[in-house]
């Protein structure tokens, strides 16, 4: 995900960062108290929003198929030129995985990345997207969370280089970058775009890989799903906003049925990155995706 | 004599035909690709109860996936690696067998419904769910857009 440009914009925050025990980019969780006040875990919406969130394609065994990717094992090399991430068991094994974490331990890394011991997370994981989620939200996808299987499988530490390993460098990059705002203001749009703005700019984290970032690994303003060159590796990340030179074409209906089947209007398939992404999308409710291919209309062209 | 136009006439000729007879690889595989996609579609159509079953369709549809399947393989010498807006992924000539394998897989399981001809709707559904399945696959890892 993004990850050249992300790990290069830590190389100059390192130095903002590394500015020592500056208040401004120490981690902030959001206080034990936040999180008390909410209702039982809807373990059906926990669902929705698991798959919703693609938690699978990052922390399902690599290569895991079909039942296998509901074990969160992690152990997934996520490659930079910097470095590589070694993803994280995440299932609720007590020990090797997350199953002591408490609701806020478990927000706080959500929608704050800010791991147990109060440090920071890089943001090779989504947190950037996933801190616009509902705190209810984030309570189901927990409760749901936790009726998945134990693995105790303990991924690698991270292999990153000077000054890469430092985590309080990316406090430099929060400062920066690190919101929960709207990605686009929709004056007056109707409840089913809004719902798709919260599939899409939130759990669904589409811009994180949609959207084109500066050498900082900061989004570059007003280009909001915009695409651009792969960081990564090949070819490109296709504009999906309504100014696209091939689905900007497509209707609500065909953008849906793209998210559920895969295939385009013209039968050509989805690929590349796109398709752990489609399988998850597949599983969501009909109306959900009804509401993404909504708001995919809806956003300024680019 | 005027052998102007008839010169002329002579090269559009051989330019014409060197075109279709010497197509570059990227546009064969390319244009297979096409038809695949093509007759796949004729399949889903049924399967959507978009169009009403017709053994006819199924049938010549299922022949021209059995051909491009087949034959798909064998359009990516070396040096044909990029051009003629190619989307090919360079992972297909770094890891050729897995290439030959996901493409071998994508014929037996066309030349398998092909062989048992679906005989309703309900069995077109279930082949575009077989044969379709090799499509993303075989995307997500050998297929870049560009
Ligand atoms: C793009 C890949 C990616 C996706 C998608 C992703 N994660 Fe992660 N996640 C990571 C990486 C990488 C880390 C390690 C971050 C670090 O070490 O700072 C991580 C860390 C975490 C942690 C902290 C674990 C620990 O031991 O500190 C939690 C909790 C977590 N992820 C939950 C989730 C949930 C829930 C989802 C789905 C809603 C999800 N992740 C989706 C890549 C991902
Ligand atoms: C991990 C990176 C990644 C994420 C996250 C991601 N996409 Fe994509 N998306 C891609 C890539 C790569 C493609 C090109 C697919 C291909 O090669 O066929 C793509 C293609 C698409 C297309 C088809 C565009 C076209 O013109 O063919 C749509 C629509 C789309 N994505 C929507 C979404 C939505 C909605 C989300 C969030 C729910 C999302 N994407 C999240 C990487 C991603
Ligand atoms: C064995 C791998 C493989 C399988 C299986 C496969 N494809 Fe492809 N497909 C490719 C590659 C590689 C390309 C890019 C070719 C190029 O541009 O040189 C491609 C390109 C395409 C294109 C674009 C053609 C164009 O106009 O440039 C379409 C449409 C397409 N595939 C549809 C399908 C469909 C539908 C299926 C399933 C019935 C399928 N493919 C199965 C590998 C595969």
């Amino acid at each position: 995900m993004r990850l050249k440009s992300v790990v290069a914009g830590l190389v100059v925050l390192a130095a903002i960062g590394a500015g020592g025990g500056l208040w401004l980019t120490a981690p902030k969780p959001l206080p034990e108290s936040h999180w008390q006040a909410l209702a039982a875990p809807d373990l059906g919406n926990g669902e929705r929003i698991f798959n919703a969130g693609g938690c699978v394609s990052c922390h399902a065994a690599p290569g895991a198929e079909g039942d296998a990717k509901r074990v969160l094992s992690g152990g997934l090399a996520l490659k930079s030129p910097f470095g590589t991430f070694h993803v994280p068991n995440i299932s609720p094994d007590p020990k090797a995985g997350i199953g002591e974490w408490t609701l806020a331990e478990f927000g706080n890394a959500m929608k704050r990345g800010v791991g147990r011991n109060g440090e920071h997370l890089y943001p090779s994981f989504p947190y950037g997207s996933y801190a616009r989620m509902k705190d209810q939200d984030i309570a189901d996808l927990y409760g749901f969370m936790k009726t998945l299987p134990v693995s105790n499988n303990i991924a690698a530490p991270h292999e990153l280089g000077f000054p890469f390993n430092i985590r309080l460098a990316v406090g430099g990059w929060k400062l920066l970058y690190f919101n929960d705002a709207p990605r686009v203001e929709l004056a007056g749009a109707d409840p089913q775009v809004l719902a798709g703005q919260y599939l899409v700019e939130g759990p669904g984290h589409c811009g994180e890989c949609h959207t084109p970032r500066n050498a900082l690994g900061g989004f570059k303003a007003g280009e909001w799903l915009a695409g651009g060159p792969n960081p990564e590796g090949e070819g490109r990340i296709p504009d999906i906003t309504p100014g696209s030179k091939t689905m900007g074409a497509w209707s609500t209906d065909e953008i849906a049925a793209y998210l559920e089947t895969g295939f385009t209007p013209d039968y050509d398939s989805v690929g590349g990155s796109m398709v752990d992404v489609q399988q998850n999308m597949a599983r969501l409710k009909a109306e959900d995706r009804a509401a993404i291919a909504a708001y995919l209309k809806a956003v300024p062209v680019r | 004599m005027n052998f102007k136009p008839v010169l002329a006439a002579a090269l559009v000729a051989a330019f014409c035909s060197s075109t279709v007879m010497a197509a570059e690889p990227q546009e064969v595989r390319q244009q297979e690709m096409k038809a695949g996609g093509e007759a796949f579609g004729a399949m889903a159509a049924i399967a959507k109860g978009q169009k009403p079953y017709d053994a006819a369709v199924v049938k010549a549809s299922l022949e021209k996936l059995a051909e491009v399947s087949k034959d798909f393989h064998n359009h990516f010498p070396k040096g044909s690696e990029t051009g003629y807006e190619s989307e090919a992924s360079i992972k297909i000539w770094e890891d050729s067998a897995g290439f030959k394998a996901a493409n071998d897989k994508f014929a037996a399981d066309v030349a398998s419904v092909l062989a048992a001809l679906p005989a309703d709707q309900a069995g077109v559904t279930a082949a575009v769910g077989t044969i379709g399945a090799n499509c993303g696959a075989c995307h997500q890892t050998y297929r870049v857009k560009r």
